[in-house]
């Protein structure tokens, strides 16, 4: 009888855990050791693998298929204490690096891609810009809001015609009775359908230098003249709302400018350095969601009487698959080190996301293929994991042009050395 | 007339360090236990309590003076403590054991009676097991120790003003209602609440937070195991089963392996 009681717990036990938090824990191959993380951050991942498995990673499916962000995630990033990382903890945020905020984009893209990239556009592009630039009065008016996830932001950068070329932008800013009017457009807007808080780049004197006249502003959704655009149909991402802006003679109150007039381009290089590397985590999470996956597939999967992940052609994808993964993450980790020392280097920002994102949309498509029919079949989830690897071959700027300030940065080099007769 | 004061209530919630619930369970090479250098966490069982002992605090039909965690385990346990403090315990309490050593429940219950004691704990809310050796006694030894009511594996628990604890617990065939006046110590069952994750604010927080450490020997304890491991073995593999036509064969069929 007693050993009957006993089983009986023991059942129930089981199901009880395994349901709740069936997804949380499992194996996995990520390898902290190999990772190097501290003790702390440890935790930290940990921490948000099992949020991000628990309050995300169930609802990804049908995310994708809605191409909706639901409105409840916000709000619960923002409880969880994700939307500012690397903000001090006097502005209420966690006050850690961005290795950290790396790997909460990581663990969270590993969830769902798309949720995730809207996650990077507020929590860097926006929050992290305004951390490093704003005025005291403008982080007391915008930041509690944008941590609590009650206000989502964008960034602003991109226009119909400027788009690698970003200098060449035609929104112009100006200043008329201690007001900025912007006129003009922007595209592709991550968040923009849903976003109450906007940070845009504008020209604000065209009689300099492009580099030299454009200036930050934010701006806020409800400003006379200022429209968002329709949601519009993308490949992947289909979680995360892209819109166009219209600025139609908005003012803007003096006040609202983010940094110095005139100094908007460094506020947005520097900008894109840090952006290349926290979003360098979500080809990471991409890969290891694919990994997951597969792994998972491959041991079940039999053909011929045997697990096909225990066929040499199979064997060869998965090992390929980690090694690609784990390669990706030691870069970006060490780019996202270096940074957290103070060494940002444009160079390798961009090395640690040209990278990873080439190696994430391979790693997507031997998933697709592990999976044979099924990962054709969007049942499964490795068509989406495959589509949403592609935004990161284009979105927040392209291979193209990482690889192009990575060849550059080596001509400067060289440039430099011949100007002072040097060059071998 | 004054009004009295209405009573703070000071609980105390005993949390393990046990092998991971997700954890793939091995004997020990020296088959006298299992291999323990795997993933620790706290109990689940211990999760639900610590769970539990917030919402009483954010119910508020109760003044919830304190909530402590103690932990009664190797130097890691402090991880376990932390957990705690990062759901929303107040202060921890732990009580250091030398690495590897076995402590029975009957050790931790008189541990755990003399912090009590000294503590001024007026309820006591625990796990109704570890589910690394499913004993499922601390509970009612330490019940027994301090002569106090139990509630044990409860799936509700109400504070009412004036200190009157009901206690809903599973039993075979049902639910039993018990009433009780404080102090108690109450047991968790699984379904009496889902736990939290601790958010990353939190978790930082948790790092301040004041853990009390405490040698054995200073509680007067004895921590001599009185029960010795003969072996410890793998349960035997699953036979697989077969399929029968017709209810008659069943019955045939167990006739065959005389269970009817």
């Amino acid at each position: 009888m007693i050993q009957t009681i006993t089983s009986i717990i023991a059942h129930r036990t089981a199901i009880h855990f395994r349901s709740s938090v069936s997804a949380v824990r499992r194996y996995t191959s990520y390898n902290e050791a190999v990772a190097g993380l501290t003790e702390a951050q440890q935790e930290f991942r940990n921490a948000v693998h099992d949020f991000a498995q628990k309050e995300i990673a169930p609802r990804a499916e049908e995310i994708d298929k809605k191409n909706e962000l639901p409105a409840d995630i916000f709000p619960k990033l923002g409880e969880m204490g994700l939307l500012g990382v690397t903000v001090p903890e006097k502005w209420g945020g966690l006050g850690l690096g961005y290795l950290e905020h790396t790997i909460a984009m990581e663990e969270l893209s590993r969830a769902s891609a798309s949720i995730a990239l809207s996650y990077g556009a507020h929590s860097n592009l926006m929050v992290n810009q305004l951390n490093r630039w704003g005025t005291d009065k403008q982080k007391e008016k915008y930041l509690p809001k944008l941590l609590t996830g009650e206000y989502i932001g964008s960034l602003a950068m991109s226009e119909p015609n400027a788009g690698s070329d970003v200098v060449s932008m035609r929104t112009k800013a100006e200043l008329k009775d201690g007001k900025w009017i912007l006129n003009g457009s922007k595209c592709w807007i991550t968040n923009a359908p849903v976003s109450s808080t906007f940070l845009i780049y504008a020209k604000s004197d065209t009689t300099v230098a492009p580099s030299k006249g454009m200036t930050a502003f934010l701006i806020e959704r409800g400003y006379k003249g200022f429209e968002v655009g329709e949601k519009l149909d993308k490949f992947g991402m289909r979680g995360s709302p892209t819109a166009e802006l219209f600025f139609d003679n908005v003012e803007i109150p003096e006040e609202n400018v983010l940094g110095q007039v005139g100094k908007g381009a460094s506020v947005l290089m520097s900008g894109l350095d840090l952006e290349r590397l926290v979003l360098s985590g979500g080809p990471l999470g991409i890969m290891q969601a694919a990994l997951d996956l597969t792994l998972d597939y491959t041991h079940e999967r039999k053909q011929f009487g045997k697990k096909i992940g225990t066929f040499q052609l199979i064997q060869g994808k998965l090992a390929d698959m980690y090694t690609k993964l784990s390669a990706s993450r030691a870069y970006v980790y060490a780019v996202a080190r270096a940074c957290d020392a103070g060494k940002v280097s444009r160079q390798d920002c961009a090395g640690a996301i040209l990278y990873s994102s080439d190696r994430a949309v391979e790693v997507a498509m031997e998933a697709q293929q592990c999976l044979g029919g099924n990962g054709y079949i969007n049942d499964y989830p490795a068509g989406r994991l495959l589509r949403d690897s592609r935004l990161y071959t284009v979105g927040a700027g392209t291979q193209e042009i990482r690889r192009m300030l990575i060849g550059r940065g080596f001509n400067e080099v060289y440039e430099e050395a011949e100007g002072r007769g040097i060059a071998q | 007339m004054r009004p009295t004061l209405p009573r703070l209530v000071n609980i105390l919630v005993p949390v393990k360090r046990s092998i991971d619930y997700a954890v793939k369970i091995r004997v020990a090479s020296d088959g006298k236990g299992v291999d323990t250098n795997v993933k620790h966490s706290m109990n689940p069982f211990d999760e639900i309590a610590v769970e539990e002992a917030i919402r009483l605090r954010e119910k508020k039909s109760v003044a919830v003076d304190s909530i402590t965690a103690i932990s009664i385990g190797p130097a890691k346990a402090v991880d376990t403590i932390r957990t705690a403090l990062a759901m929303g315990a107040d202060a921890g309490i732990h009580v250091v054991t030398p690495e590897n050593a076995i402590v029975e429940p009957i050790a931790v219950a008189s541990a755990l009676k003399k912090v009590i004691e000294d503590k001024k704990i007026d309820l006591v809310i625990m796990g109704k097991q570890a589910i690394d050796d499913d004993s499922g006694s601390t509970g009612g030894i330490l019940a027994g120790k301090l002569g106090w009511s139990q509630g044990s594996f409860a799936s509700k628990l109400e504070l009412k003003e004036g200190g009157q604890v009901d206690i809903t617990r599973e039993i075979d065939g049902g639910l039993e209602q018990i009433s009780s006046k404080l102090p108690v110590i109450v047991t968790t069952d699984l379904r009496l609440n889902e736990p939290r994750y601790a958010s990353l604010p939190n978790i930082m927080k948790a790092k301040k937070k004041k853990i009390e450490t405490i040698k054995p020997e200073d509680l007067g304890l004895d921590l001599t195991p009185r029960l010795e491991t003969i072996s410890v073995s793998e349960p035997p593999k699953r036979q697989g089963g077969g399929k029968v036509e017709s209810v008659d064969e069943l019955v045939s069929k167990m006739k065959e392996a005389g269970v009817i």
